[in-house]
């Protein structure tokens, strides 16, 4: 078997050029999104909203400012060929050191706290990461990396639902969780539904579907349901920033995963409109 | 949209004038406070110490900014969920607290007290922070420095755009 080499410099310099790409900028689609809402949208004070935010896009790529003082809890969805070696530090510390430079060098918020009950003091750094690993076959290695926002995932939720659970009944449960959200989570959205696995297992796949495209490639059973899904969230009235209005999901991705037959867990994932994520290929 | 430029501290008549929905630009001196100063603020006036900044008719914005990068003011700032604060308010607004910025709706008790006191709940647009740092004129660390992005920064502001969201 061949082995390829990566050195953990090169890792690194990635790391830190995705953590400089996304604090400044959200996903090019929601930007596009938010052109096409402001120009159907009659309201005035809505307009305004919309106008706001795309103003926001505007300067924080201008001047170099964080779109979201939250910048985040830094989560990266790691694929490792297994031909690949990173040469030079374990993949976590990399992701690390490179948030910590990236923390001081972007003037990013330092937002993580060393823990989380009884000793709330701050890391000052943004570190340790949250990383989640995955072994495929090949000789790449990819990370998705994100920056999470604390507020919209404050109001995301998990239900292990009873097995004879209908598709009605999942569809409820994620339109309560982002009526309970309202304002709070800032809305327009993008959901995550993580369904199957296990308890652990739909949590990171609603995280995961955060990170899908938003425009959807092939039609599938699941993607025929989340444009219902959307469409049912988006009939709500929330709205942007919750002034109402027809735009409160910006796209819902559903991934699933098998499961034991007592259960069927659900997990949504919110995500606010400072969408912020790249992928990265090695 | 009717839209009101108003100077800190509000008055009286200022703040009757108000009506949901309405947009305001605010200008003058606010503190912020989020999770950790309340949690401080809170204890020292239930132990009866008097606060280091006047409480009477203050505006207070729940918000943790962005470190200041070299030739600006400030860095990314904008308001973090108002909820959190819920249980500490009530005790803030009874000690004269006017006014509060933040994102998001607020418990019954809240608004309730909000409206009994004849204080006011303007929120700002979550995820716009590089906007809302363009009407920051001044941005200094006020107490606790120790907290971080969570001390209590006094800010002056020149029309920070807000909402009226309860009165």
């Amino acid at each position: 078997m061949q082995i390829r080499i990566i050195p953990a410099a090169e890792v690194h310099r990635k790391i830190l050029e995705a953590i400089g790409a996304i604090s400044f900028a959200p996903d090019s689609a929601v930007t596009d999104m938010l052109l096409k809402a402001v120009e159907l949208e009659q309201d005035e004070t809505r307009k305004d909203v919309l106008n706001s935010m795309l103003t926001n896009i505007h300067l924080a790529r201008e001047n170099k400012i964080p779109l979201c003082q939250d910048t985040g809890t830094l989560v990266v969805f790691a694929y490792i060929g297994n031909r690949v070696v990173i040469d030079g530090a374990p993949l976590q510390d990399i992701i690390n050191q490179a948030l910590a430079e990236a923390t001081a060098h972007l003037y990013l918020r330092a937002s993580i706290l060393i823990d989380p009950l009884f000793n709330r003091v701050n890391s000052g750094n943004n570190c340790p990461a949250i990383l989640h690993l995955n072994i495929v076959d090949g000789d790449e290695l990819t990370l998705m990396i994100a920056q999470k926002g604390g507020g919209a995932e404050n109001m995301s939720r998990l239900k292990m639902f009873s097995p004879d659970a209908s598709p009605e009944e999942i569809e409820q449960f994620v339109m309560e969780t982002v009526t309970l959200a309202g304002a709070k989570a800032c809305p327009p959205l993008v959901i995550g539904i993580g369904i199957g696995g296990n308890f652990e297992v739909c949590a990171k796949l609603a995280k995961q579907a955060l990170f899908s495209p938003i425009s959807k490639e092939k039609e599938t059973t699941y993607s025929a349901w989340e444009t219902r899904i959307q469409d049912t969230i988006n009939k709500s009235g929330i709205g942007v920033q919750g002034m109402g209005g027809q735009l409160t999901a910006l796209a819902v991705n559903i991934l699933c995963a098998p499961c034991h037959i007592a259960s069927l867990p659900v997990a949504v994932n919110l995500q606010c409109h400072a969408h912020r994520h790249i992928t990265i290929r090695m | 949209m009717k839209v009101h430029s108003l100077n800190l501290p509000l008055t009286e008549q200022e703040i009757s004038s108000l009506k949901i929905g309405d947009k305001v630009l605010l200008s003058g001196i606010l503190f912020t406070a989020r999770d950790a100063a309340h949690r401080r603020l809170y204890s020292m006036l239930s132990e009866g110490t008097n606060i280091p900044f006047e409480l009477n008719n203050a505006a207070i914005f729940y918000c943790g900014p962005s470190p200041t990068p070299p030739g600006r003011v400030c860095g990314a700032i904008g308001p973090t969920t108002s909820a959190r604060m819920d249980r500490y308010s009530p005790l803030l607004i009874e000690r004269g607290m006017k006014v509060m910025i933040g994102k998001g709706e607020r418990s019954e008790v809240v608004q309730a007290c909000i409206h009994d006191h004849r204080a006011v709940y303007l929120t700002c647009l979550g995820g716009v922070s590089a906007l809302l740092s363009e009407a920051i004129v001044s941005c200094e660390t006020f107490l606790w420095e120790e907290l971080g992005t969570e001390a209590v920064f006094k800010l002056v502001v020149l029309d920070l755009p807000c909402y009226v969201a309860y009165l």
